[in-house]
């Protein structure tokens, strides 16, 4: 009972400042709107049973990614938007969001295959170890390589000159 | 464990993605676009937990895992190429940057 409550609340939480983040003119609230949607999402993951998933999203998007766009924001010190977005793009964006929601929506609500099965064990730290050096571990590797060459490649981006 | 309905998880995660969506349509500022699409790939990652969580099976979230790092070197990335662009226009409107545009 109190975890169907906490999932409203926070799943509330997460739209609301969604919202927020999208109805904003300022990017700085923006960006601390967007923090207070990750952190709920890694209330709602943990409350799906997934600790390992709700922890790194705290850690990797709550913390890194959203320092980065701090930072970069405060960096350029950026100013409110004072244009608007022209009617017709915004129009033309409104009805294919809402078609979309539509859509995907009624599909939601009349498919029935969604069961959570009775006995389910929360995913432990050592489950996610066991398969990244098992099943994933070709994956787990080249990951290394795509970090690595996103940060060459943010380095050389940012310099002054090349 | 839990009697969280999981089809409403799966609708949080549509309205999650709608709302980034609607974002990138609505604002001009190229670094909230940016925080719009991040919004999305987490909608997304709401809906791989959710899908884990009704088969049972740990895959969903090891792709939550790989998400997470490709957003995390999208956003590397991303933002030095912001930083150059305003060091190269002076701002920071979608609309000044069509140096790719034919």
């Amino acid at each position: 009972m109190i975890d169907l409550v906490l999932f409203y609340v926070f799943a509330g939480l997460a739209v609301g400042s969604a919202l927020v983040v999208v109805g904003q003119r300022n990017p700085i609230y923006s960006a601390f709107s967007l923090i207070v949607t990750f952190c709920s999402l890694s209330a709602i993951y943990g409350l799906l049973g997934s600790p390992f998933i709700a922890a790194l999203q705290v850690i990797v998007y709550a913390g890194a990614i959203m320092v980065l766009f701090l930072f970069v924001l405060m960096l350029l010190n950026v100013k409110a938007e004072t244009e608007t977005t022209s009617r017709a793009l915004a129009g033309a964006g409104g009805i294919l969001v809402l078609l979309f929601v539509v859509q995907v929506g009624v599909t939601l609500i009349r498919a029935d295959v969604v069961h959570a099965p009775a006995a389910y064990e929360a995913s432990t730290i050592g489950m996610a170890g066991l398969l990244f050096s098992s099943r994933f571990v070709y994956v787990f590797e080249a990951t290394s390589i795509l970090i690595l060459s996103a940060l060459v490649g943010a380095v050389v981006l940012a310099k002054k000159e090349l | 464990m839990s009697a969280i309905p999981l089809q409403h998880a799966l609708i949080l995660s549509l309205l999650l993605f709608a709302i980034g969506a609607a974002g990138v349509f609505l604002r001009r500022n190229v670094i909230t676009v940016f925080m719009c699409i991040e919004l999305m790939l987490n909608a997304v990652n709401l809906a791989f937990v959710t899908f884990s969580r009704a088969l049972g099976a740990f895959d969903g979230q090891v792709l939550v895992f790989f998400v997470m790092t490709v957003a995390a070197a999208e956003a590397a990335v991303g933002l030095a190429i912001v930083i150059a662009m305003q060091r190269h226009k002076d701002t920071l409107d979608l609309d000044a940057f069509n140096v790719l545009k034919w």
